[in-house]
């Protein structure tokens, strides 16, 4: 429900960064952005998908693709001394021995991991 | 033309991690517990603040609650009547509290201060989706659930309920006219939260509230 202000951080944060790059890339266009969103990130891909072009909109990320790659949930084991990715998350319990996890390692991610940029060499 | 990837590896949400921690880091200073109470609209958080906040008033415990709607100071009127200082925060339509919210209004807040306080909650809006993913500095999360709501919210929810550091289970006077499986809500909450502590309470008759406020007063021992 609050993607749309995800999806706004998204393109203010990439915006900043574009803002940030030397002179000689200035005007950079953006054709990628690429998250990483753990499974237990509260956030739902297509909604991201689907904030994306209003959000997107009139700044240089315009006519980008976003790219989301779902991580697992991973838990660290106790009882095996193994960290294991869960196939969902309606139980949390260890896939080899069965005994609860509460040891987090991998879930609840929610980054911006790269963005693929077209250096802007037409202009001037 | 050319194309590159530039690394960022920069989390969404930073803003309110940092601001999050900024928070954290003021509420130990001024030895204050805080708490951030949050579960599904009608679950009766207000009800259960409510006796929370008399009872550890009746012990001579310094309490505040901020409450979170998305409109009206409907809940602060309730919980005002307990003589606790409450502040309403309306968000307009945004579906949780975020930590900047909670800095402006305990910045503001008149005749308050954290340092003059044991226990600070933090009602939040009620939603069991979007409060998950913004901290707001709390030590301690608590996720309640009714006996109306069905046994099996923790498996629908799980990342409020993975999230949470405390589960109270709310209108236990009604659990038998409800119909509600106690057992299988208990194996429910277990599965998404190993170990959890759980409450079972009934803001109306007491029920629960004794171990309840066992509980926090342990958690304040800890600060």
């Amino acid at each position: 429900m609050h993607e749309l202000s995800i999806v706004t951080s998204i393109v203010e944060t990439v915006t900043e960064t574009l803002t940030a790059l030397p002179d000689s890339q200035k005007g950079a266009r953006v054709l990628e952005v690429r998250l990483r969103v753990g499974a237990l990130a509260s956030v739902i891909p297509e909604s991201l998908e689907f904030c994306w072009g209003i959000a997107s909109e009139g700044t240089p990320l315009q006519g980008s693709r976003l790219v989301i790659n779902m991580l697992p949930v991973v838990m660290h084991c106790a009882a095996c001394e193994q960290d294991a990715e869960l196939e969902g998350v309606q139980s949390f319990r260890c896939p080899r021995c069965g005994e609860p996890c509460s040891d987090m390692r991998q879930g609840r991610e929610l980054e911006i991991d790269s963005i693929e940029i077209e250096d802007g060499e037409e202009k001037k | 033309m050319t194309t590159r990837i530039v690394e960022l590896r920069r989390g969404i949400l930073k803003k309110n991690d940092e601001l999050a921690a900024t928070l954290r880091a003021s509420y130990t200073a001024a030895g204050v517990l805080v708490l951030n109470l949050v579960s599904s609209p009608g679950t009766g958080k207000t009800a259960f603040l409510e006796r929370t906040l008399k009872e550890l008033k009746a012990r001579g415990l310094r309490v505040a609650a901020l409450v979170g709607d998305l409109e009206t100071d409907n809940d602060a009127r309730r919980l005002a009547a307990s003589g606790a200082p409450v502040r309403q925060i309306n968000t307009h339509g945004i579906c949780h509290l975020d930590a900047e919210m909670i800095g402006k209004n305990l910045d503001g807040w008149e005749g308050v201060r954290l340092d003059g306080l044991d226990y600070l909650f933090i009602e939040n809006v009620g939603n069991l989706v979007c409060p998950s993913s913004y901290d707001l500095g709390e030590k301690i999360r608590v996720v309640l659930l009714s006996v109306t709501e069905g046994e099996d919210k923790p498996l629908k929810y799980p990342t409020l309920f993975h999230s949470a550091d405390a589960a109270v289970i709310t209108k236990m006077d009604i659990a038998e006219a409800c119909g509600f499986d106690r057992e299988l809500a208990l194996k429910n909450i277990n599965e998404i939260r190993p170990g959890i502590r759980i409450f079972e309470t009934s803001a109306k008759t007491g029920a629960g509230m004794e171990e309840w406020l066992e509980y926090l007063a342990e958690a304040r021992g800890v600060l």
